[in-house]
């Protein structure tokens, strides 16, 4: 048994793994490191120790009996489920969200294994046999709700971005059906969103029309419809500000080509309902949705949000420049980065993170000290390492019979993804700051140990290919 | 489900291709981050070179610095501690103490907690400060004037406005720059040049080490000392006596223009104008009455009264239309609309027209000019005789090193052709320019300046404050003789006129013995209200060593104050000592202000 797993765990996997490991250590030693002697007390020392257990535990993984592992799935995720409810009561508060228990000396962050136990019990759920993830309405619903729940507690302890992370379980849905347009939907309201915050409301909703027009006419080929939709639109609009302008009422612009698209759009849908043409029902559906999206970011932003969450978009998107408030942490991270050129300042030579001019430098904002000590250089390696390893993930899960292990793998590289590409995008200002730890490199024991078992499993599970089949 | 493989690992290789993008942009193409860490970590302090001292020119040190300590501290590095004692050691209110940590909170430089902390409560602080690690004391040069006189002559220092930091980039906001007098001038050699040492600091400002073993520091440069042509003791004698009047004396030493004393009353203490008092003091002090921040030796612009008749009898005689022997015989002067009073009449010689300061007698000498028959016109005699006025450094910008000079009224013949009709006037029009009064005016700089000139028997050197500059010397201009249009033979007579008024005519209050005082009085009329008392004089008459002019506003006629002062300047600055001290009494404690 023994020599059969060792001959079977994935060399290259493991290899990748370590490689990030003491590359993470390597760089918590440097941020924390203060000149005197090693020291077990310090940052770095604590984390040393927390990766000893750490390789202690992946041991005791690979001797696991895991064919137990899918039949104890539920189980695992229900008593998960318990934690982040229980934590919300008993759990300590720090930094403003209440998600850490505290057993003796150590913390634990239930947050970190709820995504582990969530990505068991989809494999689970969705790994069985008939699961039908569009066809069966029952499926689909589940399938949410075995995702949403833990995040819905996760955002109740007041830490949006771990749950946030389960966003990522999309592309696990992707690959087990959820259709491609669905995605492409998601990432244009991305785009509709970000574009929200560079053009005014007028234009992007003029944008939009058009876009919308083009893909109707590039989609049908249909010439004359395509026109007549155009046209149809604009004459309505001009009515509705010769209206305005007569009745000299305060309505904008981008309300009245609004109405004209819903008045023509609701004509169409009627029109095409029941003849079986669903692009030309579609177009006017999905157009419909993100001229509603525009208005609810627009609400959402000016009337729901807050003024400091307000300034922190405003900050992502470098329209407000705040350097001493909100952007501060952004600002130092970026310097920091910007300044290890491309060979780097050398190892234990930063200082921008050496004197603490860049906050939470060895657990969110640790990619600063890779950017800063090791340059261009060391900061792509390790998106590439990352890629590599990402690539790997999902090559091993696609050589599963088992559909279980193969879930379970596509949810690993999902959520490994998720937060490297989070996490980094944050250091880097293309994303706003979530506080995300970078996996492997962060301080800190939950966030190392959830994701080395979570890698572990898989691997195991991968040692066990041939005989496992569900 | 090979597509959906396949998208899933674009979207990972796109994420990992932007990325790679982004960080070659800010690491290796924009260089903005790497200036950005640098001032992140490296500060640079300014070290301050200690500014040039002022001498007099009898080696009295006249301004100088003192040691004063301010106390900082950077707010985000502060420990908790014991705010009650804190604030009873250092004088800091409580609420004060607050509302700056609150302001600053976050900052992550050196602020300023208490400002110009003298030596004795320096160190006071200091012996209880290692309980409040987190403060720390930088020490600071500030000015002091030892005596407390001649504040417009020395000037003072204020803090750098938008303007002097637009102007020079040497400065930086908070940097002291001479407002006015020497301070001002001689800024650039007073202030030497600004050092840097350049450190390595954290996130909370605290040094760490030095950067590159202080190979890029500068040394500061000490500032320039200099030697100041004022007698720091004639200057406060002078303003001693002209405690509670208001005038202006200005004594120069003919043969090289140095300014031995320049005196305008009121006046303040310098030493008022120092420091973190400057604001509140120069608030009140501009506010006061008869303005003390008003330079009356260079700004106050009289009419010389009878002190310009010896001008009048140079330009008359160089000119050729009187000779000293020349005889008018008057019993005042008929101007045509009216009569020109004068308490002088019948014959009178040159000698005694100015011995006497006879009215009448330079009536007759102006309308020679006026009416000189080499001139086409009035007007044109008139242009001439602007010239020779002016060649004595009369209603011009003398360019001194003093600022705020007034250049003095002396109208072109324009005025009067505006004022009375091109060819509507005559030299009985304008008689009252003979005698020093009417649309004349000259500020005491200037009359001091030409009575120099007579002094010297022609040329005068422009007045100037500051006798010699450490490794530098004075400007070249400062040694040029300025020849007025008159002859040097001319000049005899009237020194001997004016020798005859201190011993045996209208001035004689002015007479010491064995000082041979030549002067003039003068008594500017007032249309507001009392005449101004005037007198110029200088002595030794051969190889004179001081020129003085004395201005006492509303005193009345020239020979009772501003002639016995004058003289005992004079007496002070020959002798260094006064043999009159009942006049200096009675001088010094008459009040001639309202």
């Amino acid at each position: 048994m023994k020599s059969k797993v060792l001959g079977n765990i994935d060399l290259i996997t493991l290899s990748l793994y370590f490689i990030l490991v003491i590359a993470g250590w390597m760089n918590i030693y440097s941020s924390s490191y203060n000149g005197s002697d090693f020291s077990f007390s310090s940052r770095y020392g604590k984390e040393l120790i927390m990766i000893f257990i750490n390789v202690l535990f992946l041991i005791g993984i690979l001797f696991l009996e895991i064919h137990i592992i899918p039949t104890i799935s539920y189980y695992i995720y229900g008593f998960i489920v318990l934690l982040l409810v229980l934590v919300l009561f008993i759990g300590d508060k720090t930094g403003g969200s209440r998600s850490w228990f505290i057993i003796g000396s150590f913390k634990l962050q239930p947050a970190e294994f709820a995504k582990l136990a969530t990505a068991l019990a989809i494999a689970k759920f969705a790994g069985k046999e008939g699961f039908k993830f569009l066809s069966r309405f029952r499926d689909f619903i589940i399938s949410f709700l075995i995702i949403g729940f833990p995040a819905f507690l996760i955002l109740l302890q007041g830490d949006a971005g771990s749950a946030l992370v389960f966003a990522s379980f999309i592309f696990v849905l992707y690959r087990q059906g959820l259709p491609f347009y669905i995605l492409l939907i998601i990432f244009v309201e991305i785009l509709v969103f970000i574009a929200f915050f560079f053009i005014s409301l007028n234009a992007l909703i003029v944008l939009l029309i058009i876009t919308a027009l083009i893909v109707y006419f590039i989609l049908t080929g249909n010439k004359k419809e395509t026109l007549n939709a155009a046209l149809l639109i604009t004459g309505i609009s001009l009515l509705g500000f010769i209206y305005v302008v007569f009745t000299r009422r305060n309505i904008p612009a981008n309300m009245v080509l609004s109405f004209s698209v819903l008045i023509v759009a609701v004509f169409k849908i009627i029109r095409t309902f029941n003849k079986r043409k669903i692009i030309q029902l579609f177009i006017p559906l999905i157009l419909l949705f993100y001229i509603g999206s525009a208005y609810s970011t627009d609400y959402v932003f000016n009337h729901v949000l807050k003024e400091h969450q307000r300034t922190r978009i405003n900050v992502l998107f470098g329209i407000k420049k705040d350097i001493t408030g909100v952007g501060y942490n952004v600002h130092q991270s970026k310097i920091a980065i910007g300044s290890g050129g491309f060979f780097g300042k050398g190892y234990l030579k930063g200082t921008q993170t050496k004197f603490n001019f860049v906050p939470e430098q060895d657990t969110d904002f640790i990619f600063c000290t890779v950017g800063e000590e090791w340059g261009f250089v060391g900061a792509s390696g390790v998106i590439i390492i990352f890629t590599i390893l990402l690539f790997r993930i999902i090559k091993i899960a696609e050589r599963q019979k088992s559909v279980y292990s193969r879930i379970f793998g596509y949810s690993l590289a999902s959520i490994l993804f998720f937060h490297y590409a989070v996490n980094i995008a944050m250091t880097i200002g293309l994303a706003p700051v979530i506080g995300i730890p970078l996996p492997f490199f962060s301080y800190g024991g939950s966030s190392l140990f959830a994701f080395s078992i979570f890698l572990f499993l898989f691997l195991r599970l991968d040692t066990e290919r041939n005989t496992l089949f569900s | 489900m090979k597509t959906k493989r396949l998208i899933i690992s674009l979207i990972f290789a796109a994420t990992a291709l932007i990325f790679i993008a982004k960080l070659f942009y800010i690491q290796v193409i924009d260089d903005s981050y790497k200036l950005s860490a640098e001032n992140n970590t490296l500060r640079h302090v300014t070290i301050y070179p200690s500014r040039g001292s002022v001498f007099d020119r009898n080696g009295k040190i006249i301004i100088s610095n003192q040691s004063t300590y301010d106390l900082k501290v950077v707010p985000r590095s502060v420990a908790p501690f014991d705010t009650l004692s804190f604030c009873k050691l250092t004088g800091i209110s409580k609420s004060e103490l607050i509302s700056v940590f609150k302001k600053k909170k976050y900052s992550y430089k050196p602020i300023l907690l208490k400002k110009q902390i003298n030596a004795k409560e320096f160190a006071h602080i200091a012996e209880s400060l290692y309980k409040y690690p987190d403060f720390f004391i930088e020490k600071r040069s500030l000015r002091t004037y030892p005596y407390p006189v001649a504040a417009h002559v020395l000037g003072y220092l204020g803090e750098v406005n938008v303007n002097d930091l637009k102007s020079d980039s040497y400065y930086q906001s908070g940097d002291y720059i001479g407002k006015s007098g020497i301070e001002k001038i001689y800024e650039k050699d007073l202030r030497g040049k600004k050092g840097t040492e350049i450190y390595m600091v954290d996130v909370l400002g605290r040094i760490q080490s030095s950067y590159k073993n202080g190979k890029y520091n500068k040394s500061a440069v000490a500032g320039k000392n200099i030697i100041s042509s004022l007698d720091i003791d004639l200057q406060k004698f002078g303003e001693f006596l002209m405690q509670n009047k208001i005038g202006s004396i200005v004594a120069i030493e003919p043969s090289t223009g140095e300014i031995l004393a320049l005196i305008t009353s009121p006046t303040y203490d310098p030493n008022l104008f120092i420091g973190k008092k400057l604001a509140e003091n120069y608030r009140r002090i501009e506010h006061q009455k008869y303005k003390p921040i008003f330079n009356r030796a260079l700004r106050s612009m009289y009419p010389p009264g009878s002190t310009f008749k010896p001008i009048n009898a140079l330009i008359a005689m160089q000119k050729g239309l009187i000779t000293d022997r020349t005889v008018f015989v008057v019993n005042g002067y008929d101007a045509g609309t009216h009569i020109v009073k004068d308490h002088v009449s019948g014959a009178v010689s040159f000698r005694k027209s100015i011995q006497l300061s006879s009215n009448a007698y330079f009536c007759n000498v102006y309308k020679r000019i006026i009416a000189d028959k080499n001139f086409e016109s009035f007007a044109d005699a008139y242009e001439d005789w602007r010239t020779y006025v002016k060649s004595f450094g009369l209603a011009t910008q003398l360019g001194t090193d003093l600022d705020f000079e007034k250049r003095g009224i002396l109208y072109s013949h324009k005025y009067f052709d505006r004022y009375y009709g091109k060819g509507h006037w005559n030299y009985n029009t304008i008689i009252s320019l003979a005698i020093g009064q009417g649309e004349l005016g000259f500020t005491p700089l200037q009359t001091a300046n030409a009575t120099a000139v007579i002094a010297n028997r022609g040329y005068y050197i422009i007045p100037h404050i500051v006798k010699d500059i450490e490794n530098k010397g004075i400007d070249e201009k400062y040694k040029e003789k300025h020849y007025s249009k008159v002859d040097k033979k001319y000049f005899k007579p009237v020194i001997d006129a004016m020798e005859a008024v201190v011993t045996e005519g209208t001035g004689v209050s002015a007479y010491v013995p064995g000082l041979d005082i030549c002067g003039k009085t003068g008594t500017a009329q007032n249309p507001h209200g009392k005449d101004h008392s005037i007198f110029i004089a200088f002595a030794p008459k051969d190889n004179p060593k001081i020129a003085v002019s004395v201005y006492v506003e509303n005193a009345g006629f020239g020979s009772t104050w501003a002639a016995p002062i004058a003289s005992m300047m004079i007496e002070k600055y020959l002798t260094d000592s006064v043999s009159r001290p009942w006049l200096v009494k009675r001088i010094s404690e008459a009040k001639l202000v309202k």
